[in-house]
């Protein structure tokens, strides 16, 4: 049933493997974007708002900002949703919890992304 | 939601105690989870002070001069005395094992001993182990082939047979399931590690020819992959298995197959 419940993630949700390979996958892709990341606020608090954007419009830059967004809405997607089948054991308020749950990040990401385009 | 608080019949209360004759020299104090479905009582701990002189060294030898010397109402499972058979498993000062491989001068001060956590209780400390059981049949551990069987033994090679070592030694006593939080919260979907190292033994059996059906019923969110790592199962094993590294290279194989 699990397997219907994802909406963004329909590719992790084809098996119970993916899923949880999906989950480790993308906790590696976040080790070394999440550096990136931290150069990222550092200028955000520190430098003036044009030297930010300067350095968010590097290609490299810009990917690995999107990259990151994209993987850490799914990487917490997927992992409450593991929390959520361990703790909630109503079956009902648990399909409902994960779909919100998914709702909320997929409305994250594509909300962080359109930010980004439109201050670059 | 997971129940976080005791329902209220089951708040364990102070029970009897039971103290050690006058001059007893060697006395040691256990501490005894009692429970009668009978009575309709809530449970309570009784006290036994006992001559640890006039009994073996081992906790189940205790138990079982309690039993035969002081209350013999006390009702607790054993068999082989010797970590063979599985039946003693209890949890003693907190940590799920074998009474009968545990010496009493092991712990220098009381000895609290509980059943196995989270399972039903029939009495005392013995715990319902039905589904526990249902669980291990329904990995089917046995020897499945489709082919005509040989004339002779189906023979394995001796590294074929080295990786069942660790595996074929678990006497499914339930102390690594029950000390496993992800089995207390979904013990009704999830394996459970005792189980899952079964599964796993039977997986990597070279005689064994349904290895891909065995991986396609553990890939399941429930069965397996509520293990989290918590590795409580190898910690508490009595028999120094490692059911966490079997489920981990249950986890390889099936990515592995995927790949």
């Amino acid at each position: 049933m699990m397997n219907k419940l994802a909406i963004f993630a329909k590719g992790a949700a084809t098996s119970a493997t993916r899923h949880w390979l999906m989950q480790r996958v993308t906790a590696i892709i976040l080790i070394p974007l999440t550096f990136r990341l931290i150069v990222f606020l550092n200028l955000c608090m520190t430098a003036p708002y044009q030297e930010t954007v300067a350095w968010l419009k590097s290609p490299l830059n810009t990917i690995c900002i999107e990259v990151w967004l994209l993987a850490v809405c799914y990487h917490s997607a997927i992992g409450l949703q593991v929390v959520i089948e361990d703790y909630v054991a109503n079956q009902e308020r648990q399909v409902k919890l994960i779909k919100a749950i998914n709702l909320s990040f997929l409305f994250l990401a594509v909300a962080a992304l359109f930010f980004i385009f439109r201050i670059m | 939601m997971a129940e976080f608080t005791l329902p209220k019949n089951s708040v364990v209360a102070k029970g009897k105690t039971f103290t050690a004759q006058e001059g007893t020299k060697n006395i040691r104090r256990f501490e005894i989870y009692r429970w009668d479905p009978d009575t309709g009582e809530n449970p309570r701990i009784d006290i036994y002070e006992l001559d640890a002189d006039l009994c073996g060294t081992k906790v189940l030898d205790g138990i079982i001069h309690i039993k035969s010397e002081i209350d013999s109402t006390l009702t607790f499972r054993r068999s082989c005395r010797e970590g063979v058979c599985g039946s003693c498993a209890m949890n003693v000062n907190g940590k799920n094992s074998l009474a009968c491989t545990k010496a009493i001068s092991d712990y220098p001060d009381t000895i609290k001993i509980y059943p196995l956590p989270h399972l039903d209780v029939v009495k005392d400390l013995v715990p319902d182990m039905t589904h526990f059981y249902a669980q291990y049949a329904e990995i089917k551990p046995w020897l499945t082939a489709n082919t005509t069987p040989p004339a002779t033994e189906r023979l394995q090679s001796k590294e074929e047979r080295d990786k069942l070592d660790g595996l074929y030694d678990c006497v499914l006593c339930a102390c690594c399931s029950t000390s496993c939080p992800s089995y207390w919260w979904n013990s009704e979907k999830y394996l459970g590690p005792a189980v899952l190292l079964q599964a796993y033994r039977w997986l990597v059996d070279s005689r064994d020819e349904n290895t891909e059906e065995r991986l396609n019923q553990l890939d399941d969110a429930y069965k397996l992959y509520r293990c989290h790592t918590i590795m409580n199962c190898t910690d508490t094993c009595p028999k120094g298995l490692n059911p966490a590294k079997a489920i981990a290279e249950t986890k390889k194989l099936l990515v592995q197959r995927k790949a």
